[in-house]
């Protein structure tokens, strides 16, 4: 049964008519041409498919399109302003935190929405005092980037990135 | 994916009457347990009533101390929420020891409870299983157990409750509130789940078309000194072999109050009353702490693949305890 849907996809406008069975997904990637959400697991157990809507990080293939019909989303792609690279993609690539490339979309979408968790101060599981201020150490970083898998097992190229990343926003 | 229609609801109400009359009907909330079962074949609904827009996503103080929480309060937010993260410290930090940060932004209050096992054979339309297909046979008995159930058992399912969230709400004595056709109506948490007896098919106590649209959590002083601890086989992103929610109010050196709660053994989250009533008015000791937990356990009816559980939920209650006394003293 069809819906009508309207988006905003990193910063275009979009409206159109999709199955109400259609995953936000594979609006993306099928109807919208938006390549940077990957299709992993499909059931939400490894990320590659994170994309921030309405600002925050999200699984795109546990989301049916109708259900977030007028969100704003922010694909890895939509990330960067034109030539320039977002500071997380910058620094995946100046640390060669991936090797072949699927998850890094997820990755990045990924890393950006953990960062604002932190700076809102929201505890993650290995955070001890709940009530305290947040470091992104290389203990939360891991804990906060756990939904997102890689194959490749670039993991600990991808905490420098995030580091580094931190590192320049917060000089010591 | 079998069609379905879909349709925002504009109240509470007008949800309840859209599913309450329509045998094929579900809600959807955020999605990240339903749409994967509709994946899989699990769940087939003609009709998806949106709940996640209705004005049910706010925190606030309750009239008597307590706090409520809305429906469709995102995981996320309830967990970094500054007067759970102060009052109900077991609470934050199950939400944060469930899924990723990236499901628990979809993830909401009342999907969180409505989540279903994630026992293997219940996931696989090819196995037998009673609680998808009532009458069809159990494939866990007998088979791969080991993520299963030790208490509450029945002879038809031993799958757990998945939950982290629900394990916390048990301990800390939380109600649901309901609407149904017939009206309002609030069910403590300990009467909301049911163990799988003969009817494994049926997690709760929800009738045809009641909506989850709170979760009250009552006043409770010493739930500041609460800690959940989730043990699992990876550091992250895992379901809880054994779980432990735990609330203590130590006085002198002896138990003045206590809650424990654990997950990841039983068909609900397991409040484990026993254990609690031999700890009150005794010394807060990890001896007594371990003679309370030997007791709660002592009705396990462990199989082969997950007699483990029997000393590792054993020895959490023992480790959540002896740390909530120290921080105590």
């Amino acid at each position: 049964m069809d819906a009508r849907v309207t988006l905003t996809v990193d910063g275009s406008r979009r409206e159109l008519t999709v199955d109400t069975r259609t995953t936000l997904l594979d609006l993306l990637r099928d109807r919208l041409g938006a390549m940077a959400p990957k299709k992993g697991c499909d059931h939400g157990q490894c990320g590659a498919c994170t994309v921030l809507i309405d600002g925050r990080r999200a699984t795109t293939c546990l989301a049916f399109a109708v259900a977030h019909d007028g969100a704003t989303v922010t694909t890895a792609q939509g990330l960067s302003n034109g030539a320039e690279l977002h500071p997380v993609q910058q620094d995946f690539l100046d640390h060669d935190a991936f090797q072949c490339g699927y998850c890094t979309p997820g990755q990045i979408c990924s890393a950006v929405g953990m960062i604002e968790e932190a700076r809102a101060g929201h505890p993650s599981h290995v955070t001890r005092d709940l009530t305290g201020p947040v470091v992104l150490d290389d203990e939360e970083i891991r804990e906060r980037m756990s939904g997102n898998l890689c194959r490749c097992g670039a993991y600990v190229n991808i905490v420098a990135a995030i580091r580094d990343v931190i590192l320049k926003e917060t000089p010591p | 994916m079998r069609p379905f229609k879909y349709v925002r609801a504009t109240d509470p109400a007008n949800a309840v009457a859209l599913v309450a009359n329509r045998p094929g009907a579900a809600f959807l909330a955020g999605g990240t347990n339903l749409v994967d079962h509709m994946k899989l074949g699990i769940a087939e609904p003609d009709l998806l009533v949106d709940v996640s827009r209705l004005p049910l996503d706010r925190i606030e103080q309750s009239p008597a101390g307590g706090v409520r929480i809305g429906a469709a309060v995102r995981n996320s937010d309830l967990a970094a929420d500054p007067m759970i993260r102060t009052r109900y410290p077991a609470l934050s930090q199950a939400l944060l020891a469930g899924a990723s940060g990236q499901l628990r932004t979809l993830a909401t209050t009342a999907g969180n409870l409505m989540q279903r096992t994630r026992c293997p054979y219940f996931q696989d339309l090819t196995t037998p299983c009673n609680k998808r297909t009532p009458g069809a046979g159990c494939s866990a008995i007998g088979g791969h157990n080991r993520d299963h159930a030790i208490l509450g058992c029945s002879a038809e399912c031993i799958a757990t409750h998945p939950s982290d969230m629900a394990v916390a709400l048990a301990a800390l004595e939380a109600s649901v509130v309901v609407l149904g056709p017939e009206g309002e109506r609030r069910v403590p948490l300990a009467d909301f789940y049911r163990l799988p007896g003969d009817t494994p098919h049926l997690d709760t106590n929800l009738g045809r078309g009641e909506l989850i649209l709170a979760v009250e959590m009552p006043p409770l002083a010493f739930a500041e000194r609460s800690a959940y601890r989730k043990v699992r086989d990876r550091a992250s992103f895992a379901f809880a072999l054994v779980s432990v929610a735990a609330a203590l109010d130590v006085r002198d050196g002896a138990v003045a109050d206590v809650r424990v709660a654990l997950g990841g053994v039983a068909h609900t989250p397991w409040r484990a009353l026993r254990a609690e009533a031999m700890l009150r008015g005794g010394p807060a000791t990890p001896d007594a702490f371990r003679a309370a937990a030997d007791a709660e356990l002592a009705a396990a009816q462990p199989l082969p693949g997950n007699a483990f559980k029997v000393p590792l939920a054993r020895n959490t209650i023992v480790n959540v305890l002896t740390a909530l006394a120290r921080e105590t003293a």
